[in-house]
């Protein structure tokens, strides 16, 4: 940086004597300040792993490791304890790939529209629009689930229960929707004009442009998006803990009552489990496991969106 | 025979496209027809429900009772000390990777380190405040635990915001700056941080905002369901707007749903109203600085 070897110069040549020497000592303090209020946000994320970790290891001398990852079963609450953690796990899958299903059509087909198709100034109506759902809070996403999403689905299918996980999906599609279309509309209006152009030059239409030149070209961008969608709806919580219902089970069925692990946490936070126990130390290892995994695809949608960079600038 | 399947190819390809073209367009309208039902449905259940009364009272069994005063107070203190707390620390980190660190390999471990820090879900956040601060540090499950969660949830996005503003002033200040003999502190307060300061507050503003409708990890370090009176101080016990909401909405009856969809009109007021704000800065302020 230019301005570190202008700053640098200004140092050397200051003599550290009285008043400038007390300026020196307060730009140090300051320098120091700095940095600590950049350190705290590693000593933030040591302190994830350091906590997560250090509960769970505790909960793994009472419940072997292998049990956690491979019972099908997950009671804590309930005699025979089970601490199986595949129910919880299938269950968030359900609600990731579920919400997958509305908000990945419907998020493309926004973005190549607003990117594409639509007239600059239906674009500036249409743009703010979708950022007011991603600013509102996830609780309201779950009244919403529970008020009308709900009723509509056991309306479409008779017999089903208040709590469902495909108004749970459904829920966390819509939600998810802003994430996929301004991270993939971004990715289509970086490709450069001159592709489409040349693209048009050869005879080809606008659909043939737009589905065989500008998604192509930004697919790393529209994957990340993806990856971006699915790790937010592995992390929601209040939205899934009020659509979905607190039953873990093993089921692809959308229609029963599921609960993820986000869900779960906020049961046993909810209700009165002593601090020290292993039934309140569940809440460690079920967080463990889902920052594991929301870590895993973040990096994997950040190595997509490094590839975009890479390939037009 | 090749002229007429040559049309019949080209009406073909006119119809595929047109279905293209019309399936991105009922996307588009699809999604905005989900933030109107979804407004239309908070607002048909709750807004009878709204007045002074609701505002005025503390939650109760019964629904016409039921009133979201010591949740608004709640979420006043959270919003405010979470802004006391993040806005000097994520300003200083922002400040400190664009002005004072050098490209090394610390800042990109850093910069790496907080764009994760801003994917992880809010609820490991509220894990890590149940461990650090109310467990570990024994505040308790108080309003100071919980605008300290809120805190390291809301950090990443004011770092990210204000990096970014900070970018947008021009190397030609910083020079001029130190040509006149200013120390870097003195560039930093006197030049750049006024020159960014619309950027820094539009993302202030809706990191707070963000803040505001928080519920998991408040739900995690102790926000109780039930709370009858007003927190005097940063160590009492608290409830919170998005956590009265959430209550009265796991509840069966239908009364409680419209008092939730009551708590949600405010809620989302209040939203709008620092959305607006943030954007009044960004172009109000924004305009003045031409480079």
């Amino acid at each position: 940086m230019s301005s570190a070897t202008t700053a640098a110069l200004l140092k050397s040549s200051r003599q550290p004597t009285g008043a400038s020497y007390r300026r020196h000592l307060f730009e140090k303090s300051i320098h120091a300040f700095l940095f600590v209020c950049a350190a705290i946000s590693v000593a933030t994320t040591l302190s994830i792993v350091v906590v997560l970790l250090a509960e769970s290891v505790q909960f793994f001398f009472d419940v072997p490791i292998s049990e956690f990852l491979t019972d099908t079963r997950w009671t804590p609450l309930l005699k025979p304890q089970h601490f199986g953690i595949l129910p919880l796990l299938s269950g968030t899958m359900l609600i990731a790939v579920g919400s997958a299903f509305v908000s990945i059509p419907i998020g493309l087909g926004t973005a190549v529209f607003l990117s594409e198709y639509s007239p600059p100034r239906l674009r500036e109506i249409v743009k703010p629009i979708v950022e007011i759902l991603a600013g509102i809070p996830s609780v309201v996403y779950g009244y919403f689930a529970v008020v009308t999403i709900s009723p509509f689905v056991r309306w479409l299918f008779p017999g089903t229960g208040v709590f469902n996980a495909a108004s749970a999906c459904i829920v966390v599609g819509i939600m998810t929707l802003p994430m996929i279309i301004s991270l993939s509309e971004d990715a289509l209006r970086a490709v450069p004009r001159s592709l489409r152009q040349s693209a048009y030059a050869l005879g080809a239409t606008k659909y043939d442009v737009t589905t065989q030149v500008v998604v192509p070209a930004a697919m790393s961008g529209i994957v990340a998006s993806f990856l971006l969608a699915i790790s937010r709806a592995i992390g929601e919580t209040m939205a899934v803990t009020l659509a979905a219902g607190a039953t873990p089970k093993l089921t692809l069925n959308p229609l029963e009552s599921i609960q993820t692990m986000t869900a779960f946490i906020i049961q046993i936070s909810q209700g009165d489990t002593p601090a020290g126990t292993v039934e309140s130390r569940t809440i460690y290892a079920v967080g463990l496991a889902l920052f594991l995994v929301t870590l895993l695809i973040n990096l994997l949608a950040q190595w997509f969106l490094a590839h975009v960079r890479e390939k037009y600038e | 025979m090749t002229t007429n399947a040559n049309a019949r190819r080209q009406r073909y390809v006119k119809i595929v496209s047109r279905l293209f073209a019309s399936a991105c367009m009922l996307a588009t309208l699809s999604c905005i027809s989900m933030l109107v039902i979804l407004l239309w449905s908070v607002i048909a259940e709750g807004a009878a429900w709204l007045d002074v009364d609701f505002l005025m009272s503390f939650p109760s069994r019964f629904p016409a009772q039921a009133g979201i005063k010591s949740a608004l107070a709640g979420s006043l203190w959270l919003t405010g000390l979470t802004a006391l707390i993040a806005l000097p620390l994520g300003v200083g980190a922002a400040v400190y990777l664009e002005e004072y660190s050098a490209q090394t390999r610390w800042r990109k471990t850093v910069q790496l380190n907080i764009s994760n820090l801003a994917g992880v879900p809010s609820i490991v956040y509220g894990i890590l405040g149940l461990g650090l601060f109310v467990q570990t540090f024994a505040l308790g499950r108080s309003v100071i635990s919980g605008a300290l969660t809120l805190s390291l949830v809301v950090l990443p996005i004011i770092i990210l915001a204000t990096q970014e503003a900070l970018r947008g002033v021009p190397n030609s200040i910083r020079h001029a700056s130190y040509a006149l003999g200013a120390t870097r502190w003195q560039t930093v307060w006197y030049q750049i941080l006024p020159a960014s300061l619309p950027g820094i507050m539009t993302g202030v503003i809706l990191a707070l905002s963000r803040a505001i409708g928080e519920a998991a990890p408040l739900v995690a370090v102790g926000a109780m369901a039930y709370v009858p009176f007003v927190p005097a101080g940063p160590t009492d016990q608290f409830t919170a707007l998005p956590i009265q909401v959430f209550n009265w909405s796991a509840r069966p009856q239908a009364e409680f749903h419209q008092v939730a969809g009551a708590a949600i009109i405010v809620l989302l007021v209040v939203l709008v109203a620092m959305n607006t704000l943030a954007v009044f800065v960004r172009y109000r302020y924004g305009k003045r600085i031409r480079w």
